[in-house]
């Protein structure tokens, strides 16, 4: 793959959170650094990222949720790409999340969880060497 | 006011008049008022003789327009600000005990936090609500959760907030329906309703229906409360979360006055007399972390809301002038790492909002940038507040800001810089057409980015992200969690409650709403029968639904 293709990003608002001010600061960011970034809105289900995700054809989804949901619906994606039988994405996650989910997070697939007060270079720099493109 | 004779006068007719009336009816909570040092404190002090020129009538006295300097003619002197801390988490069962903990711990008023199934109008066994439930507040399907809510509350004894906004008329049915039970009439009801759909759109994001609808329903709910519960504002007017989203404090004003004019508006669209509802608006703001700019900020939309509501909109009573406001520590500049600075953040907040003239005060818990807060977390945030109330002084005088050059110099400024986005809203066609935009929504993503632009950059200090690191940090404070078993738990009440009601009843109900919800008759009365039969936050909002379909988001980024 050549290394001038741009690195497609989704960034997605899981459940009935509407705290998207994270979420469009890092959409912002990811296309300042060059990303093509398609944001979803609120109120996304799983089924809906994961169509978006394979319809739009992205390297990358990143999902902020800062409701608590977090347990519940970044596991139920990973579930649904698995179905999908897809491996390739890249998923981030960010927003409210504690320490202690963390690693059941991790095992259910989430590459790695961005919590409040990351700079923006850190999660830029994070896609652009675990992306697989 | 211009002149050293005209401000002496207009002092002895401040003095005489709102003053004594006050004091008449709510005397002050102590005799004499002085420093710690003995020092006398007077109630208000205003310029020195060489400076009288410069007091002109933009400041005024408190209690008297444009109420620059407080809404009330002895503010805090008569009675503290109340002390109301947002809280609702898991089951009304667990709320409960957290309402009633904050009750002994010499909290004055209540205020409920709703879990986002319920904001959204969906009810607990919703798929939807999957993860969601009882996670940012309490879960309330029906009335049956919300009598445990207040079980051993008397609701003529607390005055109470809820945060909630497309749902408002429900969850009002719901607590007017607790207080019939509990022999309390609708008229005795004091307390406050957020009910301000426009800043959904703008920030908050809880919308349900497009602003059309939404604002018939407002409006209803407006004259509804003009008309039976007299001592309930049915609507704050929130800058908070604009704030949150990233607005500046011009924004958090401009934009929150224009919907609360919008607002307006609709009720006198409605038929209705702009002094039948107007005292009873109430407004909402954010406390940052720019003591000095925040002052400012509280002192000028109060300056701005008098002028527009009398010349613009035509009131009379000056009650309608009067901006009452609530105010919350900014929950976004917490900081997870090193969380017990959190505390002397919002301390300085807190203070900025007393100053400012606030009417009640929540002062975020140090843990909320983690998880909702642990019940030794909310303590010392109430604590904050009463450390200011009785230990500081601060409240022993009006105002005490007021006269100084730089405080007077932003006041103006800030007043200036909101009034321009008058203007550009205007020309757009309005709020709702600035909404539709996605104008407003637009103006905060792009002060949210330059804010995070400057952190990263190193121009902006966050102490602790930023600078002042602790390497390696490992968390110390204990988390809140809520039990996983909390879901099933409400599913099931929720299921069972439909089993056990009259729903040949509910149908019959639910179906008058619907006929009303299509006409222009107000739906309170239908909405308040279907709660009583224990209809649930998911089937009335079913029936709004299918009459006024969803909002669609424009795209902003």
């Amino acid at each position: 793959m050549s290394s001038s293709k741009k690195i497609r990003v989704l960034v997605a608002k899981p459940g009935l959170d509407g705290h998207d001010r994270g979420a469009k600061i890092v959409a912002r960011a990811l296309r300042d650094a060059g990303m093509e970034v398609i944001y979803t809105g609120l109120r996304q289900t799983p089924e809906m990222i994961v169509e978006a995700a394979i319809s739009e054809d992205v390297n990358v989804i990143g999902m902020s949720i800062l409701s608590g949901a977090h347990n519940a619906l970044f596991p139920k994606v990973m579930e649904l790409l698995k179905a999908e039988g897809v491996d390739n994405i890249l998923v981030i996650g960010g927003g409210i999340i504690p320490q202690d989910d963390v690693p059941a997070l991790k095992a259910a697939g989430i590459a790695e969880v961005f919590g409040p007060g990351t700079p923006l270079a850190e999660i830029v720099g994070y896609i652009e060497s675990n992306v697989k493109l | 006011m211009g002149s050293e004779k005209g401000l002496r006068k207009t002092f002895k007719e401040w003095d005489e008049g709102p003053v004594a009336k006050t004091l008449a009816k709510f005397p002050e909570r102590k005799e004499q008022f002085e420093t710690l040092s003995g020092i006398p404190v007077d109630r208000l002090y205003s310029p020195s003789e060489k400076a009288l020129k410069e007091y002109g009538p933009e400041l005024g006295f408190p209690g008297m327009f444009p109420f620059t300097r407080g809404v009330q003619p002895t503010m805090y002197r008569g009675r503290f600000w109340t002390m109301r801390q947002y809280s609702g988490f898991a089951t009304a069962r667990e709320t409960n005990e957290r309402f009633k903990f904050l009750l002994n711990q010499g909290q004055t008023g209540l205020s409920i936090a709703f879990d986002l199934p319920t904001q959204i109008g969906y009810d607990s066994d919703n798929p939807l609500a999957q993860g969601e439930v009882g996670k940012v507040g309490v879960a309330i399907d029906s009335l049956a959760d919300m009598e445990l809510l207040f079980d051993g509350i008397p609701l003529d004894k607390v005055s109470t907030s809820m945060t909630i906004n497309a749902p408002a008329a429900i969850l009002l049915a719901m607590y007017i329906a607790v207080g019939e039970k509990q022999g309390v009439p609708m008229n005795k009801l004091r307390g406050t309703i957020q009910n301000d759909i426009l800043k959904e759109y703008v920030a908050r994001g809880t919308w349900v229906f497009g602003p059309n609808p939404s604002l018939r329903i407002t409006t209803d709910i407006m004259e509804y409360c003009a008309k039976n519960l007299p001592l309930w504002n049915p609507l704050s007017i929130s800058g908070y979360h604009i704030r949150e989203a990233g607005s500046t404090a011009v924004q958090e004003i401009a934009f929150t006055l224009l919907n609360g004019m919008a607002y307006v508006q609709a009720g006198v669209d409605s038929g209705l007399d702009v002094d039948s509802f107007a005292p009873r608006l109430s407004f909402f703001f954010n406390a940052h972390n720019d003591i000095l700019e925040e002052v400012a900020k509280f002192r000028a939309a109060r300056r701005m809301w008098a002028h527009l509501m009398r010349e613009k909109m035509g009131a009379k009573d000056p009650r309608s002038w009067k901006l009452r406001f609530h105010t919350q520590t900014a929950g976004c500049s917490l900081t997870s790492q090193q969380p017990m600075n959190n505390v002397v953040r919002v301390a300085y907040q807190a203070l900025a909002a007393i100053l400012g003239g606030t009417q009640s005060l929540h002062t975020n818990s140090m843990d909320e940038a983690l998880c909702l807060p642990t019940e030794d977390a909310v303590r010392v945030a109430l604590r904050t507040q009463q450390i200011l109330a009785h230990e500081s002084g601060i409240a022993n005088t009006i105002d005490p800001l007021g006269g100084s050059y730089y405080i007077e110099s932003l006041t103006n400024q800030l007043e200036a810089a909101a009034y321009k986005y008058f203007d550009q809203v205007e020309s757009m066609g309005g709020v709702v057409r600035a909404i539709e935009k996605g104008f407003f929504q637009r103006e905060i993503a792009e002060s949210a980015y330059k804010y995070q632009l400057g952190v990263d950059a190193g121009q902006r200090t966050v102490v602790g992200v930023n600078d002042f690191i602790i390497e390696d940090e490992e968390l110390k404070i204990p988390v809140l969690k809520v039990d996983k078993e909390i879901e099933c738990h409400q599913v099931e009440r929720v299921i069972l409650g439909r089993r056990k009601r009259d729903n040949k009843k509910v149908l019959e109900y639910l179906d008058d709403l619907r006929k009303v919800s299509k006409g222009t008759e107000n739906v309170m009365p239908s909405v308040l029968k279907a709660v009583r039969a224990h209809a649930t936050v998911g089937e009335i909002m079913h029936v709004w639904r299918e009459v006024y379909g969803e909002w669609n988001q424009p795209e902003v980024l």
